[in-house]
């Protein structure tokens, strides 16, 4: 047991370094499989004191807090959804940087495409009208040749 | 016509809407606490670490609950309002000391005045996490059923307490909650 709790913190370290990331505090895990999990939900947990950090990144005194907060609730076996409901119902949907989708939410999720596919609708009507548009070249009738003509010839004198 | 229209009036609105969201203060998150019942919480109090100051000691009559530290620079600023409206005695003023020290904050009430029944002392911050807490100074108003009615997050001033929170009172004083 002590000895892959080793190899978890070590891998942890590892994987920061790999990263690039700091790492504010150490943590030991009984598997893998939950330091992925406390990694994966303090990227994706906002950090509210400096709103564009997850917890992940800011060294602020608040994550530090809520980091620890995960990390207890992952080692007590609580699920992800849990840690999500858990800061959710304290900090509201802001602290996910992946907001569910609901009525309040919506627009933000489909706004993009929408507003994408109506650029697509439009542009392909502008073309077809500017298709269709397109003025065609009507042959001169006689009285307008005779015109041209004339003017043609008074320019030349 | 329209032709040109058309992009002066996108161009209208996005700037309507830039414009409104430059106002907006990205500070308050809106908090899903409002409406809900005040968290359990049982803290040691500041004075007394003996006693405490449990969700149940203050429920029951309207109150407002003052999340504070001494480290915490708007608090100063919020503090002498906070006073006046304890002075003023239309509703109890509760304290959370988050994350302070025992001693500073003593020392803080006896040289700027405590507008406090109580405080809390939360030191470590577990009970500022269950109440939302991620910038001081935050204020709860409570009504006496203990239902979160209103947040504000940041320092109060005269003309915020006037205007956000007076009404409130009123109309709970009144009943209709």
């Amino acid at each position: 047991m002590r000895a892959l709790r080793a190899i978890v913190v070590a891998v942890s370290v590892a994987f920061a370094a790999a990263a690039g990331a700091v790492v504010f505090e150490q943590r030991e895990f009984e598997s893998e499989a939950q330091l992925t999990r406390y990694k994966t939900l303090i990227h994706e947990l906002r950090c509210l004191v400096c709103q564009n950090q997850n917890l992940a990144d800011s060294d602020a005194d608040l994550a530090a807090d809520l980091r620890r907060e995960v990390y207890r609730m992952i080692v007590d076996g609580k699920s992800d959804d849990e840690v999500i409901d858990f800061m959710v119902a304290r900090y509201g949907d802001f602290v996910l940087y992946r907001p569910p989708l609901k009525a309040k939410t919506v627009l933000l999720w489909i706004g993009p495409f929408v507003l994408g596919a109506s650029a697509i609708v439009l542009l392909i009507v502008q073309l077809r009208r500017r298709r269709t548009a397109q003025p065609k070249a009507t042959p001169l009738s006689a009285e307008e040749h005779a015109r041209l003509h004339a003017l043609l010839e008074n320019d030349d004198a | 016509m329209i032709r040109y229209l058309l992009p002066l009036g996108i161009f209208i609105v996005l700037v309507a809407l830039l414009g409104v969201g430059l106002r907006l203060n990205p500070r308050e998150v809106p908090s899903p606490l409002v409406g809900k019942p005040l968290p359990e919480f049982q803290l040691p109090q500041l004075r007394d670490p003996d006693k405490t100051l449990a969700r149940a000691d203050v429920i029951g009559r309207p109150l407002l609950l003052n999340a504070w530290a001494t480290w915490c620079v708007e608090c100063r600023r919020e503090h002498p309002v906070l006073v006046d409206i304890a002075r003023q005695g239309n509703i109890l003023l509760y304290g959370l000391n988050y994350k302070d020290q025992r001693r500073e904050a003593l020392e803080w009430l006896q040289r700027l005045g405590n507008p406090y029944v109580a405080s809390g002392f939360d030191g470590d911050g577990r009970v500022g996490i269950d109440m939302g807490v991620y910038g001081l100074p935050e204020t709860f108003l409570v009504d006496a059923r203990g239902v979160i009615v209103h947040k504000h997050i940041g320092p109060i001033s005269r003309e915020i307490w006037a205007r956000d929170f007076v009404p409130i009172i009123e109309r709970l004083g009144r009943g209709d909650s």
